[in-house]
């Protein structure tokens, strides 16, 4: 089975969902992501899914899932680049996504992660 | 060929003269009012369709099943006939009773021509009323149809024109809604506004609802799908437009549109707009 590449750069964690994701696949990027987040300590984790022509209910409750595990892990996470079908999609199985924060695209992802993770709060050192 | 067949044939092959008889029977009953002009028009038609009734029966073509292969050409007389007097604005009652009256002087031709043998004439009268009762449902059937989708292009016209997504500023998107929001509205504007946010890469989308008549939990509903299918694209929605009336309806209804910043008129909401995306507006001259 494949495994889904998660890309590491500086304080961020990327995955970029290409191909349509099955159930084992989406289980396993689940764990991965939970453990490449506390090894790295990543404070951030952008998904980009603008290639995904199709969600169900359970690739939608993944990323919720994946949203509230980072969220614990102290890191922040977003959703970009969904298409306009996936989300009637979505929608239309009401799966609203509460708590999962979604961009455009990766650029505004990008800046909306920045914004928050340098909110003031406990500062961490040099 | 069956016998009462043949009789029929033998009857239509002096076509002119049924012809005669026949536009005879249409101006004796609809009056001399009508135009020399439609009268001739009618008796090239009257002309075609009796040769095309011909060549049918001697395509040995079923009388029952007016569907078949041999009636292929009268179809597609009796088609373009009943589509052009539509086009000309007859009503269907009338494009029918031209073609019913085909069957005085039928009837009467036939009679002449096998009085001695009634069997065969009762056989022959009946092919004949059959095959002219179908020739005439037919045509209600063909114009019909073309009423059909002359309705139904309409229909999605307006729904095309009635859900226009507006550039506001840069970055920023506008839908007026007017009239009733049903599902199916609700879906189109969706699938428009939320296919010009990608496009566009806008961050913000308002929705007015100034010209809705009426907001029942229904219509709440799908406004409020709409707005979570915008968030979940990642731009964000500001509903205007909600008159005083409508905004009692909401709180009596019990709806909740928490989380969802509203205003009351689209000034207001292209002003919110502005300032979250980082625009100030001001006055260069004094009033």
């Amino acid at each position: 089975m494949t495994r889904i590449p998660i890309l590491r750069m500086g304080d961020c964690l990327l995955v970029t969902l290409q191909v349509d994701l099955q159930d084992g696949a989406a289980l396993d990027l689940q764990d991965d992501l939970a453990n490449r987040i506390a090894a790295t300590g990543a404070r951030c984790v952008l998904i980009d899914i603008s290639a995904l022509a199709m969600v169900d209910s359970f690739i939608g409750r993944m990323l919720a899932a994946i949203s509230g595990t980072a969220r614990v892990l102290d890191a922040a996470t977003v959703v970009v680049g969904m298409q306009p079908a996936v989300a009637i999609t979505l929608v239309e199985l009401g799966l609203s996504l509460q708590g999962v924060r979604t961009a455009l695209n990766v650029e505004r992802g990008m800046r909306l992660l920045r914004s928050t993770i340098e909110e003031p709060g406990l500062d961490r050192g040099p | 060929m069956k016998p009462e067949i043949m009789a029929i044939t033998q009857v239509l092959a002096d076509t002119q003269a049924i012809v005669r008889e026949w536009l005879v029977e249409v101006s004796g009953a609809s009056g001399p009012t009508r135009s020399t002009g439609l009268l001739d028009a009618t008796a090239a038609d009257a002309g075609e369709i009796a040769r095309a009734v011909h060549e049918g029966l001697l395509a040995e073509g079923d009388v029952g099943a007016f569907d078949g292969l041999a009636w292929e050409r009268l179809r597609g007389v009796l088609e373009s006939l009943s589509r052009s007097r539509a086009a000309q604005g007859a009503t269907a009652g009338e494009t029918s009773y031209f073609l019913l009256s085909f069957k005085r002087p039928l009837f009467a031709r036939l009679q002449q021509q096998v009085a001695n043998e009634p069997p065969r004439l009762v056989a022959a009268l009946w092919a004949v009323s059959s095959l002219v009762d179908k020739m005439a449902q037919f045509t209600l059937e063909v114009y019909q149809r073309s009423r059909e989708d002359i309705i139904k292009r309409q229909q999605d016209e307006l729904l095309e024109l009635s859900t226009p997504v507006i550039k506001l500023w840069d970055g920023v998107l506008a839908v007026p809604m007017i009239g009733t929001l049903d599902s199916g509205r609700t879906q189109l504007v969706m699938e428009s506004l939320l296919q010009r946010i990608v496009d566009t890469g806008s961050e913000l989308a308002i929705i007015d609802i100034t010209g809705v008549p009426a907001v029942d939990t229904l219509v709440a509903q799908h406004l409020l799908k709409t707005v979570t299918a915008i968030r979940l694209m990642g731009a964000d929605c500001i509903i205007s437009g909600i008159r005083p009336q409508i905004a009692q309806t909401i709180v009596h209804l019990g709806i909740d549109l928490q989380g969802i910043t509203t205003k009351a008129t689209l000034a207001d909401a292209l002003a919110v707009a502005l300032k979250r995306i980082g625009y100030t507006v001001t006055r260069t001259k004094a009033p």
